[in-house]
């Protein structure tokens, strides 16, 4: 087993999800075998493998630089339109719960 | 109107030469969709406002005798991991739910500006993660040819559309296989270009190293004549190549005599169903016949491709889908009594268990300790990946192989067993590692009327070639 109950918990904690008990359970059985069959990999050695940064370079061109435009090549979305979608919003602000944890 | 599955070129000709005119087909079209997609469950939003007010601009020009664009009035339908302006996009989550996009995608703007009718958005697996579109949060959508059977994924909705004559062509998107594997279940064609062929703007983003958007159509021709539209250079998109687009459709008519196509014996081996061997190794005999020069080749690194995808792919995605926090848009858990709390009940709540297991393994394979043993080991691997297809193309023109190496499986089949619904993917995730092109063109049926399809894999920016080879697959 490569991954533990406690690892679960951190990594879960790091995504920001929380997880039923059941979905601990699970997580655990399916990654450990999932991590199992990435294992394979080792069998290679990759010691002087450059690893592959970008896909562009295999044929794009990355290195064209665009006119740096004072207003961003579209205008931004007006206020009402940005906060349309918004779960929560005061009409200039989004709303979150309280930020501060005491 | 005839009853014909229609193509792009049929169906402008209809509407220019007045047979009929574009509003009508658009009705046709969302009658048809009324009847049939209950029982296949391909869309999850109709646009139905915006797609009648196209089509009635196309008539219009008709009316008046003017040439219509090259996609004038063609009813079309759009994954819904690709954003629509003022059109509901779920991206087949909960998390989106009620999210109705600000802008539109720039290959959906593409298509609109060259006449298409977008009649609504397709389901497919949430957030494009998944090879049975089972994955979906809200309903699986199920294989046209046999209700009994998946579409295959992601873009199973995109397939199953194009399958059931509900849309003329679709757009999908393919991380791994996503347009390929289900164009192969449903038995059409699916097209995945190079990468940065098309512009990824307005495409939710699974990982942005690999998503690729691409077209599902009925024929090779509909396909090159949707990549002709939707490609090229695009400012939004900064990995969108400024490489010149061919005449995809124009250079069909070349023929095919005389080019190599490579034939990897690692496509060929265990697990390769027999009906889908036995069908491939006679389309290439065609394509021999046809004058192609058959190849023997080999692509070593192949068996370690869908690990090295599920870490690649994992890893991109559990940053991606950090964005999904509750606050600008999407779904919000009620009553948490702090932020924290918010984003982690409104993840929990928001994401289905396989988007959550991705997210699980990929922040695990970017963590402190575990980096360089799984994300820069998968990275370096990649580039062998990526080295093998460039050796062979140095000897062939094309690689063909099967697309998957089973027939569309039964719903519920492999929902258990995350690790064999990976597996579905195993011919097609190499050329999204290496940002090839591919393509999956129909190439014969199992005893059980199952499709089955011919996979053709291209040097980057050669579109061009595997669609003449894929059409000469589908002249034969």
């Amino acid at each position: 087993m490569k991954i533990s109950e406690k690892d679960v918990a951190y990594v879960a904690d790091l995504a920001h999800l929380e997880l039923t008990p059941e979905e601990r359970v699970r997580f655990l059985r399916d990654l450990n075998s999932i991590l199992d069959y990435v294992d394979r990999l080792n069998e290679l050695d990759t010691a002087n493998v450059q690893p592959m940064a970008q896909m562009t370079a295999l044929g794009g061109d990355a290195t064209t630089l665009r006119e740096d435009i004072l207003e961003g090549l579209r205008k931004s979305l007006p206020h009402d339109v940005a906060l349309a979608n918004a779960p929560d919003a005061d009409g200039t602000f989004f709303r979150v719960p309280k930020v501060i944890e005491r | 109107m005839d009853p014909q599955p229609l193509t792009i070129d049929a169906t402008r000709a209809a509407i220019q030469e007045r047979r009929t005119t574009a509003f009508a087909l658009a009705e046709e079209f969302y009658l048809r969709i009324e009847k049939q997609d209950p029982l296949i469950g391909a869309y999850l939003t109709l646009s139905k406002e915006r797609a009648l007010a196209k089509a009635a601009e196309i008539d219009a020009l008709a009316a008046k005798g003017e040439q219509l664009p090259p996609l004038g009035g063609v009813p079309v339908a759009i994954k819904d991991v690709i954003v629509t302006r003022g059109v509901r996009t779920t991206a087949g989550s909960k998390i989106l739910g009620n999210y109705i996009p600000p802008y539109d995608c720039t290959a959906v703007a593409r298509m609109e500006s060259a006449g298409a009718v977008v009649l609504g958005k397709l389901n497919c697996d949430e957030f494009a993660m998944g090879s049975s579109n089972e994955n979906s949060a809200w309903r699986p959508v199920r294989n046209p040819r046999d209700l009994s059977r998946v579409p295959g994924g992601s873009s199973g909705g995109s397939a199953a559309a194009v399958a059931a004559n509900m849309a003329v062509a679709t757009l999908g998107s393919d991380t791994g296989g996503s347009i390929r594997q289900p164009a192969s279940f449903c038995g059409v064609v699916g097209l995945m270009p190079t990468y940065g062929r098309v512009s990824r703007y307005g495409l939710i983003a699974f990982a942005s190293s690999l998503d690729r958007i691409g077209p599902l159509a009925k024929t090779v021709t509909d396909a090159a004549l949707v990549l002709r539209t939707i490609a090229g250079r695009d400012p939004m998109d900064s990995t969108s190549a400024d490489v010149p687009v061919p005449d995809y459709v124009a250079e069909l008519e070349k023929p095919v005599q005389g080019l190599k196509l490579g034939v990897p014996k690692e496509y060929f081996g265990e697990g390769l169903d027999g009906e889908v061997r036995k069908a491939v190794e006679a389309a290439i005999q065609k394509l021999a016949k046809s004058g192609c020069e058959i190849v023997p080749i080999s692509l070593p690194h192949t068996k370690y491709a869908i690990p090295t995808y599920y870490i690649v792919a994992t890893a991109e995605a559990s940053s991606n889908l950090a964005r999904f926090d509750g606050v600008r848009y999407g779904f919000r858990a009620a009553d948490a009594r702090s932020l924290s709390e918010m984003y982690r009940r409104s993840r929990d709540q928001g994401f289905g268990a396989e988007v959550k297991r991705r997210i699980m393994l990929g922040t695990y394979a970017l963590s402190a300790g575990y980096y360089d043993a799984y994300y820069l080991k998968a990275q370096k691997v990649r580039t062998l990946l990526a080295q093998d297809f460039a050796l062979a193309f140095e000897k062939v023109d094309a690689i063909v192989t099967p697309t998957s190496p089973t027939p569309a499986f039964k719903l519920g089949e492999k929902v258990d067993d995350p690790l064999a619904m990976y597996l579905a993917d195993i011919f097609t995730v190499t050329a999204d590692l290496a940002g090839i092109p591919g393509i999956s063109v129909p190439c014969g049926e199992t005893k059980e009327k199952l499709p089955i399809g011919l996979q053709i894999l291209g040097k980057h920016f050669d579109e061009a070639t595997i669609l003449r080879v894929g059409h000469a697959c589908e002249q034969s």
